[in-house]
């Protein structure tokens, strides 16, 4: 049960940067790497909460804004010795553009 | 693990299941997992442990499975091979294999030896009888601790580190024990006489023998066929149950050497840590690197370190040698050495002895620089003296004080709380991210932690402010033993790369590289695209020296830089826009209150700076909130120009003796958009009262009757440190010139996030007076410099609410 919703163009995300996307009260980081690559988790650090779409993009991770942990982009697990994980969400690119699944979050690893 | 994986995997083989051995498998498991299959042979019967442990071991404190650091689960969990008991006799080059004592055979493409090294037996008669040992493994220990039980009287031969420590645990174990030594002095390689008399006292004290200047001719044999005596070459004996050789070590090169490796000292290799078969690497006490063949772990996983990133085919790390440090592992008693103790001809020393207090401590110093150091009774410092040595900086200006410590070098908030081994585990290490003593502890226990860098990664202790560094490296130190602090002497940029920040920044001068993807290329960083802490540091480096050709990179800038305000805990942002020299007026006043009404601001609050921060708006409202203010930005998020403190002065006050605040709105105008290594501060008081605190600023002016006092390098946050004076001046014109100079040579030399006050601690003030006071062409030049690249800046504030540029960062979208 996908419900995939368009974004943006991937232009409009910086290369090595991030979007807030809002879904209703839901707060999506879309990523964008230096491949053009794309990746959405919430914009929820699972360390206190700080929002991941500040950090800085570097290779497949971000770092957070508050206390610097690195997050996967990837399945959204803090690298460690961290633990943790944001939610991640199902995202892709078709001709230029991007689309976000918000509902199905994949599987929410604890 | 990855049964799918189609190609076949390369074999690595490793001889010696030991500290350094198994340390670079570990690493080279964090970078390419899969690369190869992995078989380990050791020839002792156990799995890794902790060497270093034995000793307290032996002493009763610490049982075997408390040292083990990594179990049987470890080897299966990463698809290692074991072979536990197995012995390596024979190297087949040509046909690359190994051979074990039993006959098991085994092929390699890659081989590490890691054989260790053996301790070395004197050569004299008696020395093979039975009750006659090293002290090395768990096999030494478990001898010792039988010997213990049955026998009264230990010898051991050798007064230095393993000696004593061996010494001490079997009197624990309720033996007689004398240690024979033939220097004059307890750990002649550690210690000076002094130190050494202290310690020899302390452990009299505690009921060990000394026979030292003898020399060992004979271990003489008892009826039962043990040994029961030892002869010394002077006609004098005692009587000896169990003699334990600790005279020294000797690389194990047995194997290598059969195999035709070169060896010299040790095994032969290079900075890759190579041998002379391209496909053999060796780590650790066997291997030989630049002839020294280091027998301490630090040093050994620095090589662990550099091997690990070969094997992993990532080939850029070499191993350039590393500076040591002892401490002597015997409860309740203190003792530090490092470097050139000795001292001698071109050195000077500075000494603080109390005998009948039990301190001593000598610092030695050559050319303005620690050179090396010997503690006893209090070693509080070592870890920072050690720190000074190793990075070679220059004292100068800390001389006064420097025998009494890192705390009376202005340490604030932390004074009373640092004698790591006597804190109790509840007591805070880390303020900024609250950490316990017990939490360090138990995660270096738990976790075989052995770097500070790694217990910064788990617990988190002293990875914020850094101002609590050398109580985790103590804590660490009396954790594990040893010195764990050594790293080679100079230190990389971050993880990414082997380059240090100088080498970084003159090759981006020298080849004109103009952006961060360049610099990555041309000095091989390891990593696609760096990581949060070099690319920040990369973008201020580019932008430094190529200003209005390289081109600011947001995604390279922190959060706080790249949205011009600060992010705070719950995701919003302040605004603090300037007031030139902290003077307003009735307008901005109005401006701001507007603003915070309208945009709803939760929180108004009057800054240490002079100025007014806006606290809780939104990220989306930045923009206009920045517009509605119509003021320019303070900067008050940037490694950039901050708040020009000022007092009234001349202009109002009874005392004033010239118009400071009128400088200090010329300075902050003057020097507005500058960014920096790290935030800079400045002030300017109308006279030495100094209302505007200018003693703790990175430019301090001081308004005297003839004209400015200038200091620099004072610094007001986390570790105080008060300005020092460089130069009176007449003019305005040469306060500006004066402090503009020192600012673009902090700019230009400063490692990014050193403050004024770091930088010059490196380099000293003498050579800062060089280049501004002395060179005068040199100092216009500076002084040219800043204005240029000031003069290509634009106030980020402006560009976004009149130009839109970077709309995006500021916009969510919604779907
Ligand atoms: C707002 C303010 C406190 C206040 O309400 O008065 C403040 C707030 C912060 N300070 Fe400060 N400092 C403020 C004056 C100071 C002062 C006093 C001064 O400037 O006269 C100091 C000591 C003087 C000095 O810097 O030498 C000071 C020493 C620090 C330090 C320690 C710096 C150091 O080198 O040791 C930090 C940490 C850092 O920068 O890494 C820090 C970091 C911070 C940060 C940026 C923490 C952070 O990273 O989020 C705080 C940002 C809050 C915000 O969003 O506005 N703040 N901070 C002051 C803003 C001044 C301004 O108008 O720009
Ligand atoms: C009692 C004691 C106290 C110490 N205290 C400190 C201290 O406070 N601080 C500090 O930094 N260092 C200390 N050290 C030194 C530290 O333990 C060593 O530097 C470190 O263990 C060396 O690591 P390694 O891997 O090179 O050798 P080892 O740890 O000795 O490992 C080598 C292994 O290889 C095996 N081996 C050898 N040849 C073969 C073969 N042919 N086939 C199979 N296996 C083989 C050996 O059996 C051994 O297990 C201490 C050492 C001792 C003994
Ligand atoms: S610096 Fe001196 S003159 Fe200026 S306000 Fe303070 S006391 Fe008055
Ligand atoms: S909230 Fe992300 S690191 Fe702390």
């Amino acid at each position: 049960m996908t419900q995939w919703l368009e974004v943006c163009d991937l232009t409009e995300i910086p290369k090595l940067g991030a979007r807030v996307v809002n879904h209703g009260a839901l707060a999506i980081a879309v990523f964008r790497n230096a491949d053009d690559e794309v990746f959405a988790l919430e914009d929820r650090c699972p360390h206190k909460g700080g929002p991941l779409s500040q950090g800085i993009v570097h290779g497949r991770r971000v770092t957070c804004p508050l206390h610097g942990w690195n997050i996967e982009l990837i399945a959204g697990c803090a690298v460690p010795p961290d633990e943790g994980c944001a939610r991640e969400f199902p995202v892709k690119i078709e001709a230029g553009r991007v689309w976000l699944d918000p509902v199905a979050a994949a599987s929410a690893v604890a | 693990m990855d049964m799918s994986t189609p190609a076949k995997k390369m074999k690595l083989v490793m001889v010696g299941n030991g500290m350094a051995g198994v340390r670079a498998l570990e690493e080279l498991l964090k970078l390419a997992p899969d690369l190869y299959e992995v078989t380990v042979f050791g020839a002792e019967p156990h799995p890794n442990y902790n060497r270093i442990l034995l000793s307290p071991v032996l002493a009763g404190e610490q049982t075997v499975d408390d040292i083990v650091l990594n179990p049987l689960d470890w080897y299966s969990e990463n698809n290692i091979t074991l072979h536990v008991g197995q012995k390596v006799v024979k190297i087949d080059r040509n046909a690359r294999a190994v051979e074990t004592e039993d006959g098991m055979r085994v092929g390699y493409d890659r081989l590490l030896l890691a054989t260790g090294s053996n301790p070395f037996i004197l050569p004299v008669p008696g020395a093979d009888l039975p009750g006659v040992i090293g002290f090395r493994d768990i096999a030494d220990v478990d001898a010792m601790v039988q010997a213990s039980s049955q026998y009264q009287h230990a010898v051991v031969i050798g007064g230095g580190l393993l000696g004593l420590e061996a010494a001490n645990g079997l009197m624990k174990r309720g033996m007689q024990v004398s240690v024979v030594h033939i220097g004059p002095w307890l750990m002649e390689r550690q210690l000076d006489e002094p130190a050494a008399r202290l310690l020899q006292k302390s452990l009299e004290e505690k009921g060990m023998k000394f026979l030292l200047q003898k020399q060992t001719a004979e271990l003489v044999r008892g009826e039962s066929g043990r040994v029961c005596a030892i002869k010394f070459k002077d006609g004098d004996s005692a009587p000896a149950d169990l003699v334990v050789m600790a005279v020294g070590i000797r690389p194990n090169t047995e194997l290598a050497e059969s195999s035709g490796l070169h060896c010299n000292r040790g095994i032969v290799v290079n900075d890759t840590m190579q041998t002379f078969d391209p496909r053999i690497y060796s780590v650790g006490e066997c291997a030989a690197h630049r002839g020294i063949a280091y027998g301490l772990v630090a040093p050994l996983f620095e090589q662990a370190k550099v091997v690990a990133n070969h094997l992993a085919q990532h080939g850029i790390s070499r191993y350039q040698g590393s500076v040591t440090s002892t401490k002597l592992k015997v409860t309740g008693i203190d003792l530090f050495s490092a470097g050139d103790f000795m001292g001698g001809e071109g050195t000077e020393s500075i000494l603080y002895s109390d005998p009948i207090g039990g301190v001593y401590k000598k610092l030695v110093i050559r050319d303005n620089k620690l050179v090396g150091g010997v503690m006893y009774g209090d070693t509080v410092d070592g870890a920072w003296y050690f720190s000074l040595l190793r990075d070679g900086k220059n004292i100068n200006e800390l001389r006064d004080h420097l025998m009494f410590g890192q705390d009376h070098c202005g340490n604030l908030g932390h004074s009373g709380i640092n004698k790591a081994a006597s804190m109790t585990d509840d007591m805070e290490v880390c303020g900024c991210n609250g950490v316990c003593k017990g939490d360090i502890v138990k995660a270096i226990r738990e976790k075989g932690l052995f770097t500070l860098e790694d217990v910064r990664k788990h617990t988190k202790a002293s990875g914020s402010c850094g101002s609590c560094t050398g109580l985790v490296e103590q804590i660490l130190a009396v954790t594990v033993g040893g010195d764990y602090s050594a790293t080679p002497k100079t230190k990389s940029m971050c993880g990414c790369t082997e380059h240090t920040h100088e080498e970084v920044r003159a090759a981006i001068r020298q080849n004109k590289l103009l952006t961060i993807p360049q610099v990555q290329e041309f000095m091989q960083w390891s990593t696609p695209n760096g990581c949060a802490s070099c690319r920040t540091a990369l973008n201020y480096y580019l932008i430094s020296t190529w200003p209005g050709e390289a081109e600011d990179d947001p995604q390279s800038r922190f959060i706080n830089e790249r949205a011009h305000a600060n992010i705070q805990k719950d995701g919003t942002y302040s605004v603090i826009p300037r007031m030139w020299g902290g003077n307003t007026t009735p307008s901005e006043l109005r401006r701001i209150a507007t603003v915070a009404e309208k945009y709803n601001i939760p929180t108004v609050h009057v800054t240490g700076g002079q100025r007014i921060d806006l606290l809780g708006v939104k990220k989306a409202d930045l923009p206009k909130v920045w517009a509605d203010l119509d003021m320019p930005s303070g900067h008050a998020y940037g490694k950039a120009l901050r708040t020009v403190k000022t007092c009234v002065g001349s202009e109002w006050c009874r005392f004033g003796t010239q118009n400071s605040t009128q400088m200090g709105i010329d300075l902050e105008k003057a020097f507005f958009k500058m960014w920096a290594p790290h935030k800079v501060k400045l002030a300017v008081s109308g006279c030495p009262r100094n209302c505007a605190e200018v003693a703790i600023k990175d430019v301090g002016i001081i308004g005297v009757d003839s004209g400015w006092e200038i200091y620099v390098a004072g610094n007001g946050g986390i570790k105080t440190e008060v300005a020092q004076f460089l130069i009176k001046v007449k003019t305005e014109a040469e306060v500006m010139e004066y402090s503009g100079a020192f600012l673009q040579l902090y700019r230009e030399e400063g490692r990014y996030l050193d403050r004024t006050v770091h930088y010059v601690e490196r380099v000293g003030l003498d050579y800062v007076k060089k280049k501004i006071l002395d060179d005068h062409e040199g100092r216009k030049a500076l002084y040219e410099r800043l204005v240029f690249a000031l003069s290509v800046e634009k106030d980020p504030w402006l560009e976004r609410t009149q130009e839109g540029k970077y709309a995006q960062e500021f916009a969510a979208l919604t779907v």
